[in-house]
């Protein structure tokens, strides 16, 4: 008996190389998605992974684990589908139990502007082969006997997919950490990047808190601080940052066994394993960096969620926190390469990026071993932006669209 | 969340405000001219720093005004509100 003193450890902690084939700025969900797949499926080992906190501690360790599929759009469909049929074989495939629960995800209507909005959308879903069911009020009290839904916000329908639900937000990072390093990825963490060094237009590497690291291919998977990482290679990006907020109650017996989620009041309510409502709120209308949210949103959240759930008014809150978000003016995210030749940007995921993290690492990484973007990344390029073929996704949750 | 000064109004609570983003971005002249680069420049690119951020806000539930902030967005310290067409305010060279 060791009292869990003395596991083995997961993954290597190397120092870092000379030289990287390809090295990936930020050791998030995506990130490590990215290089796991570099070493699995593309052929390229010689990688790191260069994380300036610890692994999973940004945005992956913050968001409200939410997992689903239902876009409008055939790009969005494309990309969050693909990510949905990697996540279902996710546990087996990196032999790490992601917790992976597909419970269904009902995302409530509650005006008539709602109601077409989810008929447009759930038949759009529908004709890309994605599972979408429409759900009366009936139907609704069925699946939340809890529900109220007659309210200040009465609910007119539900949108329910089933195959969407939640997974284990840290065991992501983990289990891809730990495929990346057993194919040969270093993961070094406590590592910032300070600087991207470009010869003639092209990337040749990076400056670090732990020296200069050379690499062929740089691939920036840095969620909030997309914007900081171009700015030392010369560039801006179409993003601007705000803070996202999330809160959990203390926990309960089994009362919510879906996700729960209502754009139109920014409601986004599941339990966790242990019993924990897990609520998402909206983010703070304002540029800002610093990991923490107004008080006067969380009013806004918990005000519609006792609405909908009365039951709810007399439960504490625990933990209140936020992440930083990278968004884009059309709501959808960047996969694409740059103005500078070998560096790729993976970011604008904004406020609803974990539920993309294996398909996102997924055709990152193929897109970054054939140096072009491949056919579910290439919507997603920077070059929307001059042409003006935005992905203006509706989908998205927790920003005011 | 924090407190505003209002060069109109003096200080109220953030919430009284809502923010338009980057400040001091000229709308390019002969904008018939311009290439898609230059458009998609002018409508969508920010700088978005970690630090010092010139802004625009309005105050949307008071005077209904809209003026220009100074503001570093790593901690939501506010060094300066100003008027629009006001000059740049320098920004301090420490801060925390």
């Amino acid at each position: 008996m060791s009292y869990h003193r003395n596991w083995q450890r997961a993954w290597r902690s190397p120092d870092p190389k000379k030289e990287y084939d390809v090295v990936i700025i930020g050791g998030g969900g995506h990130g490590l998605a990215t290089a796991y797949y570099l070493a699995t499926q593309c052929g390229i080992t010689n990688v790191a992974v260069l994380e300036k906190g610890w692994l999973g501690g940004g945005n992956t360790g913050r968001n409200t684990t939410i997992v689903r599929s239902n876009y409008l759009l055939d790009a969005s469909a494309g990309i969050y589908e693909h990510a949905v049929k990697l996540w279902e074989g996710l546990s087996q495939e990196l032999n790490y139990n992601v917790m992976f629960s597909q419970r269904g995800l009902l995302h409530l209507a509650h005006s008539v502007h709602d109601m077409q909005e989810i008929g447009r959308r759930g038949n759009a879903i529908y004709l890309n082969g994605i599972d979408s069911e429409f759900l009366t009020p009936q139907q609704v009290k069925e699946m939340l006997p809890i529900i109220n839904l007659n309210c200040r916000y009465p609910v007119m329908g539900g949108l329910l997919q089933k195959r969407g639900g939640t997974a284990r937000h840290d065991a992501v990072a983990w289990g891809y950490a730990r495929g990346a390093d057993a194919a040969g990825v270093d993961i070094i963490q406590n590592c910032e990047v300070t600087g991207v060094r470009v010869e003639n237009n092209k990337v040749i590497g990076v400056d670090t808190s732990r020296g200069y690291i050379g690499a062929r291919k740089v691939g920036s998977v840095a969620a909030g601080h997309s914007s900081v990482i171009a700015e030392m290679a010369g560039f801006k990006l179409p993003l601007e940052c705000y803070p996202l907020q999330a809160l959990v109650s203390e926990p309960v017996k089994p009362i919510i066994d879906c996700v729960v989620m209502s754009n139109g009041i920014h409601v986004y309510v599941s339990q966790s394993d242990k019993g924990e409502l897990v609520v998402g709120s909206g983010s703070d209308a304002y540029n800002s960096y610093t990991q923490r949210g107004s008080f006067d949103l969380i009013e806004h959240t918990v005000g519609p969620l006792c609405e909908l759930f009365p039951l709810f008014s007399r439960l504490r809150m625990l933990r209140q926190w936020a992440g930083i978000v990278d968004v884009t003016v059309d709501r959808s995210p960047i996969l694409s390469k740059s103005p500078v030749e070998n560096l790729f940007f993976n970011c604008g995921w904004g406020t609803g990026g974990f539920k993309a993290t294996p398909g996102s690492g997924h055709a990152f990484a193929h897109s970054i071993a054939n140096g072009e973007m491949n056919h579910i990344a290439a919507p997603f390029s920077i070059d929307r932006f001059n042409s003006g073929a935005l992905i203006d996704e509706g989908a998205a949750a927790a920003v005011a669209h | 969340m924090f407190i505003i000064n209002c060069p109109y109004c003096g200080e109220r609570d953030q919430t009284e405000f809502t923010c338009h983003g980057e400040a001091h971005i000229a709308r390019p002249k002969e904008t018939e001219n311009l290439t898609d680069e230059q458009w998609g420049e002018y409508i969508f690119f920010r700088t978005n720093p970690k630090g010092m951020h010139y802004e625009r806000w309005v105050h949307a539930h008071g005077c209904r005004r809209w003026f220009n902030a100074l503001r570093n967005t790593a901690t939501d310290e506010i060094f300066a509100t100003y008027e629009v067409g006001a000059p740049k305010p320098p920004a301090p060279e420490k801060h925390s």
